[in-house]
């Protein structure tokens, strides 16, 4: 049985739809990954599955249990670290978890271990007496990780766990969610950070309310293997773009950086016309080659199909 | 309760870290006590009068006629004994009491001086003050005429003269008046600010959520993080109690029991309303003036601290029935300067407990609602 089953889940605010009928399953011991920019919905999503925030229609079981009818049981059963700086910063390290595993009800035993443990996770040993705000974003982020897991959880729900963390810390964080997933906790976690999908199992990609694609991270990407991508490094990029986009051969261009992303339409696989064209209208490239198409390549698409704007 | 006890905890490390709460708590008090040193002088009309009249003739009357033209003073009842006096001045039906000796006249003839009573409730030193001066005036007023009136009759000494007698206040000192009021103040605010304030600024923080995550329910949780408020007020109230005991000569004339059930009352109903500011807002800016407005600002107007409700327009006056303060000033006065009993004063704890009980069932309606 899945751990988390999701149909039709949708939200309104107002007449604003930010959630529109979403479906998808994560099966247990899984890293699912939400992905999508600002605004997307992944944050209304998350707080429907926990419980937080009631759908205005659809269905979702987290643990065997239906959400809509019984927040509580759902909330007893889950973790959950909101997008939000979670702790108290007037509070130690230790007082933090104490007061965590208290609302969970743990008893001094359970307490004890489990604090142990959380300690040792977030490598805060030996700095239990710091107060939370002294704490730099990698150890508050982990200690808030080890807060929201205190009652051992099978399902754990992260929001934007990584955001304005340096890239280190960023590193050591998904080490402990790979972790968490081995021993068999489902991982759903929600990001802004595309080279961050590339250690979920499965990935979702959300765009104005609704999944846009939803598969692995290499079934995304095959999605475009038949495709042929160049890659043209020039140093006038926009002039480029501009020569290129109307060329028959070409389906479309997208500026990455200094770089320019030239998707060919289907069977297309010549890349003399580009270099014709570039040397007609005297603009320079320095190479042009064929990629892989990046998560980004893919997440760009699926954003302009939806007829949006990537942010 | 287990819940609720770490709740507690950690609400009470947090306070005791949070210095900017602490120094709120502290000085916005100390603050107001300096600003009313300067309180003005305020103009006091319509003073519930009581007069007892025991020489019923036409000397008497006219002295009757110049307090009542002087619009100062309202003849409100006519009793008969001082038993009746005393009775109406701890109800605070009558703020002050005329008595005309029997034999007036005569002794105004006679070339001697009759002495008139009057009876001041002293416990709003302002007031009192006030009222004293007014009815001084009068007196000598009266008694300047008559001197005219009767020149050939009598020699230099004054007709009449008047008999202060304050009660339950005698030097009319404020302070006296104004710790009852201060503690009502400092209750208000550390529980209604606080108590808004740290709700919402866990809603602001998104603490919020993270505890709404936890299988705690919302009155738990809210129960949990009042108490530390709740003993902090009542320590803050017995603490300046104590300090005007020992620097003010404050006495404590009537139950410590009474007191400590009264202080109780209006922080529940304090704590009440903080949490409804908090369940009505989401930032601390607008929470904060909020508490401000619906409690600072009436506790310090409209509650009788400063201001008597007697001397206010009518609808303010039904204003101040919404006030609690306006009944735990009462309460402390009574028990504080008059030594009087919960049967003197009950009406004044139903009140407060009547408003608690509608405060905080409007918050649990709308924290339940939030919940959803
Ligand atoms: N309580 C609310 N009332 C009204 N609109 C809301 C509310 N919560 C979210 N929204 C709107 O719903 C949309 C989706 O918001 P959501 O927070 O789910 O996005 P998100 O994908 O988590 O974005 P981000 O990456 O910024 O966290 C946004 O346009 C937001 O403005
Ligand atoms: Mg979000």
């Amino acid at each position: 049985m899945p751990a988390v089953t999701v149909r039709d889940l949708t939200r309104r605010f107002g007449p604003f739809l930010a959630v529109d009928h979403v479906s998808f399953d994560v099966e247990q011991g899984e890293i699912f990954g939400f992905l999508g920019s600002n605004g997307a919905g992944k944050s209304t999503t998350i707080r429907m599955l926990c419980g937080l925030l009631k759908p205005s229609s659809g269905t979702a079981t987290v643990g065997g249990i239906d959400v809509g009818r019984d927040p509580e049981g759902v909330k007893r059963r889950i973790g959950y670290m909101s997008q939000r700086f979670s702790l108290y910063e007037l509070l130690t390290v230790e007082e933090n978890i104490t007061f965590f595993g208290g609302l969970y009800g743990l008893d001094d035993r359970t307490l004890a271990e489990r604090r142990a443990f959380a300690l040792d996770m977030a490598g805060l040993k030996g700095r239990e007496r710091t107060l939370t705000r002294d704490l730099a974003g990698g150890w508050r982020q982990r200690l808030a990780l080890g807060c929201a897991i205190l009652h051992e959880p099978r399902i754990l729900f992260l929001d934007e766990p990584t955001g304005g963390v340096d890239p280190v810390s960023r590193r050591q964080f998904w080490l402990l969610i790979n972790r968490l997933s081995e021993s068999g906790v489902t991982v759903f976690v929600t990001t802004h950070y595309l080279d961050e999908a590339e250690h979920c199992h499965r990935l979702a990609l959300m765009h104005s309310g609704r999944i846009a694609a939803l598969g692995t991270v290499s079934e995304l990407k095959n999605v475009f293997a038949k495709r042929a991508v160049v890659e043209v490094r020039t140093a006038s990029p926009m002039e480029a773009v501009r020569a290129l986009d109307d060329l028959p051969s070409v389906e479309k261009t997208s500026l990455f950086g200094t770089a320019l992303h030239v998707w060919l339409r289907p069977g297309q696989r010549a890349t003399e016309p580009l270099r014709e064209r570039l040397d007609g209208l005297g603009i320079h490239a320095e190479s042009l080659e064929f990629v892989q198409p990046s998560l980004e390549d893919v997440f760009m698409d699926v954003v302009e199909r939806a007829g949006g704007t990537a942010a | 309760m287990r819940k609720a006890l770490a709740v507690g905890r950690k609400e009470f490390w947090q306070i005791v870290r949070d210095r900017r709460t602490l120094l709120i708590l502290l000085f916005v008090p100390a603050f107001f006590l300096m600003l009313y040193g300067y309180a003005l002088n305020f103009d006091i009309r319509h003073v519930r009068l009581a007069v007892m009249d025991r020489e019923h003739n036409a000397d008497s009357r006219d002295l009757l006629a110049s307090f009542v033209n002087s619009t100062y003073f309202d003849i409100v009842a006519t009793p008969t004994s001082m038993a009746e006096i005393e009775r109406m001045m701890n109800t605070g039906e009558i703020r002050a009491a005329l008595v005309i000796p029997e034999g007036m006249s005569r002794d105004l003839r006679t070339g001697h001086t009759a002495y008139v009573q009057v009876l001041i409730n002293g416990d709003n030193a302002n007031t009192a003050t006030t009222v004293y001066g007014y009815a001084q005036a009068i007196v000598r007023g009266v008694s300047a005429q008559l001197q005219l009136q009767l020149v050939g009759g009598r020699g230099f000494a004054p007709p009449i003269m008047m008999e202060p007698r304050i009660w339950y206040n005698p030097e009319l000192q404020s302070t006296l008046f104004l710790v009852p009021g201060l503690i009502g103040f400092i209750v208000m605010i550390s529980s209604v600010v606080s108590t808004s304030l740290s709700i919402v600024r866990e809603k602001e923080r998104g603490t919020w959520e993270q505890v709404r995550m936890a299988p705690i329910s919302t009155v738990s949780y809210v129960v949990g993080k009042t108490i530390p408020y709740f003993f902090i007020s009542l320590v803050s109230a017995f603490l300046i109690i104590g300090a005007a005991m020992l620097l003010f000569e404050l006495p404590v004339r009537g139950s410590w029991l009474l007191l400590l059930f009264g202080a109780s009352i209006f922080i529940i109903g304090a704590l009440g309303t903080g949490l409804l500011v908090s369940t009505l807002v989401d930032s601390q800016a607008l929470a904060f003036l909020i508490s401000l407005l619906i409690s600072l600002l009436p506790t310090f107007i409209l509650s009788g601290f400063i201001f008597p409700i007697a001397s206010m327009p009518a609808p303010i006056r039904v204003i101040t029935y919404g006030v609690p303060a306006r009944y735990f000033l009462v309460i402390l006065r009574g028990i504080v300067l008059k030594g009087l009993g919960f049967g003197m004063i009950a009406d004044q704890f139903l009140a407060l407990g009547v408003y608690s009980v509608v405060v905080l069932g409007l918050a649990s309606v709308r924290l339940a609602k939030e919940r959803g």
